[in-house]
């Protein structure tokens, strides 16, 4: 019962989503604050290099090399986003130029390989890995087990992230400044809202999440290091921001969808069940082209929560 | 805490700035370039001049890297065309992939033809091949308002899995016959590859020349014609632009198509002056696409300094490749490509803004 094909696709679907809405929550956060991050690609790898490294050289047991990973990563991812913050918050740069050189600078072929080779990260395998653990013995209870009590712990941790930014963006003081800023940076300035600062530390934040998600790739995933091992996720994890109306409940699910997508290839090949591999490769961009095709309708246009600032510099006029 | 600078608007750009920027961009680039390789242990002054040494000093080496550079011409005349209209077209890279499918098919195809028609014939399935698949991402945006960046990279994925299934799943006709177990690309008959001249002891691909010769022509598109003046005005105010009647839907679909068909010819370039089958692991590794994007930031997008700018991105790339081993990574250039891009967008600011000092502001106000 147990290894029923739907429970198995549900629950790697819950894997494989796990790190897309990881930067898919960074992207609400730094969206919601006005900043378009088009970085993502890059920060995921980024974090993904930098959470190998740190489980190859932390020592201690298996939960210390394991959080430090994570942490080493989401340093890495929000430090790289300082850098993107610096640029479009400071300088008011053009944001999608900034996003993008953000990718090309840290990207597959750029500072994430180039740290891999130096640092020897790809020559040894990863041994201390984010496995998979039995919450509370349930794991063998019947469909709900596999799907809901065994996963790793970043997973469990992103339940609680999702309540919880739920919370701190729709009921908290916070939340309510963060998106005054996303909308109209002038009037949250007139209301003495530092704008600057809240676009500061919502991009790193969202950086550092960013680079969790790419943790989960090196960690988890692969679990390796292996140059441009994201292979797009970053992007849609972006595509998910939009298609999750700016909510993390809804990103969850979206993020879920495409898990299904990208797990279904190494499931049904488990299975025996011969399908064109190409194909399944193709369906996570094919179908994010078509959702956003469809929230981009003007149907869905009306309840969309795009921040209104979004990508706009904020000067504050002067005199 | 009062920042000790501030931006000021600048009330009328210099003209100087024009290339003082780009050039000030580079040396800023290559400065932190310098500090992230001191960081990580290497000299960089060894470094740079090795890619001095490989990419650009004398003839041989200068022939191979415009080789390098001619793809990234195309593919940053791809950016340039979009990105003046405000329309990021991050799919270069795509369109590239497919312009080379075309151009193959043309090349392995017609095997009659004299080498000049050939040449033409090519270039045309590329421009054709590479538009219209820019040609959905414009529908889209214009049709549905799809954000165009995302859809364009997804594109790129696409192309790239179309292109490894026809060369490696399956018998298709991009798919050497011959090549049994071991899959490998249909090589274009021996009367399509394009021709190269030697100038001065430097082999000059036609392709480059092709490069120079369409970087004029967008620049007479843009600058000169009914067409470009409205591309100028959608890209300063869409609203106006609809207000004075100029169809927007259309221009968006035709830019989008025309900036693909850029990356197309770059693709067939790739082909039928270089490599002389549709190789998708190659492309993949070249990422002329994305490459693309710094060449026409740092030109300025400006489609003739474009072609230029790439032979400066060719000649890094080459070194990159020809040095490549355990002490010279090859995520080096990239970084540095990266590097150049933040220099460059940083640039920009100067051309709107000039930076003052707040301290000084202050003491001018007190005395």
């Amino acid at each position: 019962m147990n290894s029923n094909i739907f429970i198995i696709i549900i629950s790697s679907a819950i894997f494989y989503g796990t790190p897309l809405f990881f930067a898919a929550l960074g992207g609400i956060f730094t969206e919601r604050s006005g900043v378009l991050n088009l970085g993502v690609e890059g920060t995921m790898l980024i974090g993904a290099v930098a959470g190998a490294w740190g489980s190859q050289h932390v020592g201690g047991s298996s939960w210390m090399t394991i959080t430090m990973a994570i942490v080493i990563g989401m340093a890495a991812g929000g430090l790289l986003s300082t850098l993107l913050a610096f640029l479009c918050i400071t300088l008011k740069v053009n944001q999608t130029v900034a996003g993008l050189a953000v990718t090309i600078f840290a990207g597959a072929v750029g500072l994430s390989s180039y740290f891999a080779k130096i640092w020897g990260v790809s020559e040894s395998p990863v041994t201390r890995q984010i496995r998979k653990f039995d919450v509370l013995g349930l794991a063998d209870t019947p469909i709900v087990g596999p799907i809901l009590f065994n996963q790793n712990i970043l997973t469990y941790l992103s339940w609680v992230l999702c309540v919880t930014s739920s919370i701190y963006l729709f009921r908290s003081r916070f939340g309510l400044h963060l998106r005054a800023v996303g909308e109209s940076p002038a009037t949250a300035d007139a209301m003495g809202i530092n704008v600057a600062r809240y676009r500061y530390l919502h991009t790193i934040f969202g950086g550092a999440l960013a680079g969790v998600g790419g943790v989960f790739y090196s960690l988890a995933i692969v679990p390796n290091w292996v140059d441009g091992m994201t292979a797009g996720a970053g992007w849609i994890a972006i595509a998910l921001v939009i298609f999750g109306f700016w909510r993390p409940s809804l990103t969850l699910l979206g993020a879920y969808l495409f898990g299904a997508l990208q797990s279904l290839g190494s499931t049904l090949k488990a299975r025996n069940v011969s399908v064109n591999g190409d194909l399944l490769n193709a369906l996570p961009f094919f179908m994010t082209i078509v959702v956003l095709v469809l929230v981009s309708s003007r149907f869905a246009h009306r309840r969309l929560g795009a921040p209104a600032a979004l990508g706009i510099p904020y000067e504050r006029e002067e005199r | 805490m009062r920042s000790p600078l501030r931006l000021e608007r600048r009330l009328e750009q210099p003209k100087w700035l024009n290339w003082a920027i780009p050039l000030f961009s580079l040396v800023a680039a290559l400065i932190l370039g310098a500090i992230v390789l001191r960081l990580t242990g290497k000299n960089p002054v060894d470094v740079y001049q090795r890619i001095f040494e490989r990419g650009f000093a004398g003839k041989r080496v200068f022939s191979d890297s415009l080789v390098s550079a001619t793809p990234l011409a195309f593919t940053g005349l791809c950016a340039a065309v979009a990105f003046r209209m405000g329309l990021i077209n991050v799919g270069g890279e795509g369109q590239l992939y497919m312009g080379s499918l075309g151009a193959t098919w043309v090349g392995i195809t017609f095997d009659d033809v004299p080498t000049g028609l050939m040449i033409v014939l090519m270039a045309a399935a590329g421009m054709l091949c590479g538009g219209l698949y820019a040609g959905i991402v414009g529908l889209l945006r214009a049709r549905f308002g799809t954000n165009e960046i995302i859809t364009s990279l997804m594109m790129n994925y696409l192309a790239g899995i179309l292109l490894t299934y026809l060369v490696y799943n399956s018998f298709s006709y991009w798919r050497d016959p011959v090549s049994g177990n071991f899959p490998s690309p249909r090589a274009i008959t021996q009367r399509a590859e394009w021709n190269t001249y030697t100038v001065f002891g430097v082999d000059l691909p036609i392709a480059f020349v092709m490069a120079i010769a369409m970087g004029f022509a967008v620049w007479f598109l843009y600058k000169r014609t009914r067409f470009g003046f409205e591309v100028g005005v959608i890209a300063d105010s869409p609203k106006a632009a609809r207000y004075a009647g100029i169809r927007t839907s259309s221009t968006i679909i035709l830019v989008m198509g025309l900036s693909g068909a850029m990356a197309g010819l770059g693709g067939a370039a790739d082909v039928g002056n270089f490599r002389r089958y549709m190789d998708p692991k190659g492309l993949e590794l070249s990422g002329y696409g994305y490459t693309g994007i710094v060449v026409a930031a740092l030109a300025r997008l400006n489609p003739v300094a474009a072609v230029f700018v790439a032979l400066l991105m060719g000649g890094l790339n080459n070194a990159g490749y020809s040095l490549r081993g355990p002490d010279f990574p090859s995520g080096l250039v990239g970084t540095l490509q990266g590097l150049i891009l933040f220099t460059a967008v940083a640039g920009e600011i100067l051309i709107k803004y000039r930076i003052r000092s707040n301290s000084r502001r202050s003491e001018v106000v007190t005395a």
